[in-house]
């Protein structure tokens, strides 16, 4: 049976919050799901406060559009697109 | 009291916590620097005078967790498991930003669960409350079993208050209740924790939303960031100018001193020259290290650093960097040595070393006043169109040509060489603070302290072995000789000269004959020192700096006896473009060695560069030589 990947839906993650609060879709908060992975760039990324449950704030890109500045736990922290790709949000 | 049995407590938090203020503010320069075996981690330990005597205070690096990604984090974990160093610590402090403690509150578990006597200190106290905050501090203290401490560090405040503490480390007692071994376990912990302790959360730091406003602006941000960067060069160029004159002369008086008043022996010669000119030579950059490191620390502790690596840390990964390598590498543009110190901030190692490798690749300071000297004698002082010269133009093009090097190397590097486990990247934008003048000041005279130390070991060793190669042997000159051909006879039997004439196949196909070559050697020491070696090769009598102009002539013009220039334009071209890359200097050498734990990357660096130069100059050469230069 043919797949197609394309169709499948996908969970969406801090980088989906990020460009959906850029273009003032939604506002810029969501809860975190869980950070997709088991290495410990994941386990770092957990203990930086990116737990399940967590509400998480988009604040801005930076001007050149890339890292993307998240508050969370009282603390601004900047993630490059692509590790914020892989962190899950709960669907709003 | 040996210093055996003085107490040893290590002080350890994550980064912007305030721990490195606290830190210099209890030890000031009282402390000592070093490593640890088998790492290139520094060692930072202090001894404080507490009530009743003195403790001994191990500085670690900041961590974010106990599970360590980074060599460093390793470090701090190891000292605290007692692996590393002189067994485990007495007593630890613990050093948290209160306004952040729902981030913090699981690292903290992690350390407590050590079992140590343990002293939890918490900064930004009279920011919590600024921002709306209330914390009821005896409730948190009877939850963990832990005394804990409030201080402002950056005014000093309760600083007396825990050194008192200090004296008392045997005392402190042991967490109790504390969470399971995972980091979900710990954050519902601390959730839970701070829900019975912390009456109201602060709100986010007004003024660092208003600041952020403007300084990360899509627009304003890049403009203000381009502003800070040229306000460094305006550093380096301009305003450390007075200071570094007045250097420069008063190290040329010391040594004319020297040789006026000292009997005329070779040992008055060799202190006069080869010490005093040569050391001075590298001492003249100290205003602008100052200079330099006292904006770079006072920006890191208000916070403006972190937004400076934000905003161009995209351009930083085209080339497989991240942004704050360039800081590090914008601190280059003065002097390789503390711009190799600076990228200790750089998490990941990789990165980290591919910035160590190019930072030489930078026009540092020194290369300027042989750039100055080829330039005014080799390229004509003619007008291209309004205020651009020719000039001024190969002035930037030799910066250019340094800054594209750098950046395409380190790409290479990263690409090639450097392959490994990528850490993952972020960045922690802390709230604007106002920096402690003290910590800024101790952390400058810190750097200044290695700078002058470099000069006082490495470049005088050199110098001084470099002014025996230029004086021995001493083949006496024929008779009826001038001082200055006596001089000229010297150096032209020299050590220097033999090896100088044994380069001579490799440097043939730049145009550089022996006497270039014996300044190729020369400004292996130091860059700047090719200038007065020069000086010496061709005999020439001018010491201070107005006489380079003339030293410019003597080689740009043809000689009477031989009827062509000592150096011709393509060559002296090439010997511009070989500057850009070579790496002259054993200082840099020297810090690379350090920083990286051995001779291989030195030698990495030094190889690649030599070739990168060579290449260049050889190119030039022919490229001016085929356009009739």
């Amino acid at each position: 049976m043919k797949v197609n990947l394309d169709d499948a839906p996908r969970t969406p993650s801090l980088l989906d919050l990020a460009a959906s609060a850029r273009a003032g879709a939604t506002a810029p908060v969501a809860r975190i799901a869980r950070v997709a992975g088991r290495g410990p760039s994941e386990d770092r990324l957990r203990e930086l406060g990116f737990t399940k449950g967590t509400e998480v704030r988009f604040v801005r890109a930076a001007p050149l559009g890339d890292p993307l500045c998240f508050r969370l736990r009282g603390t601004e922290i900047c993630l490059r697109r692509a590790e914020a790709a892989r962190i899950e949000i709960e669907a709003p | 009291m040996s210093a055996a049995a003085l107490p040893r407590i290590a002080i350890a938090g994550s980064p912007n916590s305030g721990k490195t203020t606290l830190f210099n503010a209890l030890t000031g320069l009282r402390m000592k620097t070093g490593n640890y075996a088998g790492v290139t981690v520094d060692r930072r330990e202090g001894e404080v005078a507490v009530p009743g005597g003195r403790v001994k205070l191990i500085d670690l690096p900041g961590t974010y967790s106990l599970h360590a990604l980074s060599e460093d984090e390793a470090v701090a974990v190891r000292v605290l498991k007692g692996e590393l160093g002189d067994g485990a610590p007495d007593a630890v402090v613990v050093v948290a930003d209160v306004t952040s403690l729902d981030r913090s509150l699981p690292m903290i578990a992690e350390i407590l669960q050590l079992g140590m006597p343990t002293l939890l200190c918490l900064t930004m106290i009279d920011e919590l409350k600024a921002r709306g905050g209330d914390l009821d501090v005896k409730a948190l203290e009877r939850e963990l079993g832990v005394p804990v401490v409030g201080v402002v560090g950056n005014k000093g405040l309760g600083v007396d208050d825990l050194r008192a503490r200090l004296a008392g480390s045997a005392t402190w007692t042991r967490a109790k209740d504390l969470p399971g071994a995972s980091t979900e376990e710990r954050f519902a912990w601390a959730d839970a924790l701070l829900a019975r302790c912390l009456r109201r959360r602060p709100d986010p730091s007004r003024l660092t939303r208003s600041l952020d406003a403007v300084l990360l602006h899509p627009i304003a941000g890049p403009v203000v960031f381009l502003a800070f960067v040229t306000i460094f060069f305006q550093l380096i160029f301009t305003w450390a100018a007075p200071a570094m004159d007045f250097l420069s002369g008063t190290m040329d008086g010391i040594a004319d001193f020297v040789l006026a008043r000292g009997p005329d022996t070779l040992l008055t010669h060799l202190v006069a020259d080869g010490i005093i000119r040569g050391v001075g030579a590298v001492i003249v950059f100290l205003p602008q290290i100052l200079l330099l490191f006292g904006v770079i620390f006072l920006l890191e502790a208000c916070g403006y650093m972190a937004r400076a690596a934000f905003v161009v840390d995209r351009l930083m990964g085209w080339v497989g960097l991240e942004g704050r390598c360039f800081i590090a590498l914008l601190s280059s543009y003065a002097c390789a040595v503390p711009g190799i110190l600076a990228t200790r901030t750089i998490p990941s190692p990789r990165d980290r070393l591919a910035t160590v490798l190019v930072a030489p690749l930078t026009t540092c300071s020194a290369r300027l006043p042989v750039y100055a000297l080829l330039i005014s004698a080799f390229v004509p002082a003619k007008k291209i169109v309004g205020p651009f010269t020719w000039q001024g133009l190969t002035l930037l093009a030799l910066y250019l040509a340094g800054a594209a090097g750098a950046l395409l190397f380190a790409a290479i590097f990263k690409r090639g060489l450097l392959r490994g486990k990528t850490l993952p990247f972020y960045l922690e934008l802390p709230p604007y603070r106002f920096p402690s003048i003290k910590s800024v000041a101790v952390q400058v005279a810190r750097r200044a302290q290695i700078f002058l130390k470099r000069a006082g070991t490495v470049i005088l060793a050199a110098s001084i072995v470099l002014w025996a190669l230029l004086n021995f042997p001493r083949r006496p000159a024929p008779e009826g000789a001038t001082e200055l051909e006596a001089q000229a006879h010297v150096l032209e039997n020299s050590y220097a000269a033999m090896a100088g004439k044994a380069l001579e196949p490799v440097f043939e196909p730049l145009g550089f004959d022996w006497r270039v070559n014996v300044g190729l050697i020369g400004s292996m020491a130091a860059r700047e020192v090719m200038v007065s070696t020069l000086a010496q090769v061709y005999a020439y009598s001018g010491s201070s700096d107005e006489d380079v102009a003339g030293l410019g002539v003597l080689l740009s013009s043809p000689d009477p006896a031989t009827g062509r220039a000592p150096l011709s334009r393509p060559a002296a071209l090439a010997l511009l473009a070989w500057f850009v890359f070579a790496l002259q200097c054993v200082s840099t050498l020297a810090v690379m060695r350090r920083e990286t734990g051995g001779w291989k990357w030195p030698a990495i660096a030094f190889g690649y560069m030599l070739a990168a130069g060579w290449i260049a100059g050889w190119l030039t050469y022919r490229l001016a030589l085929a356009l009739g230069a």
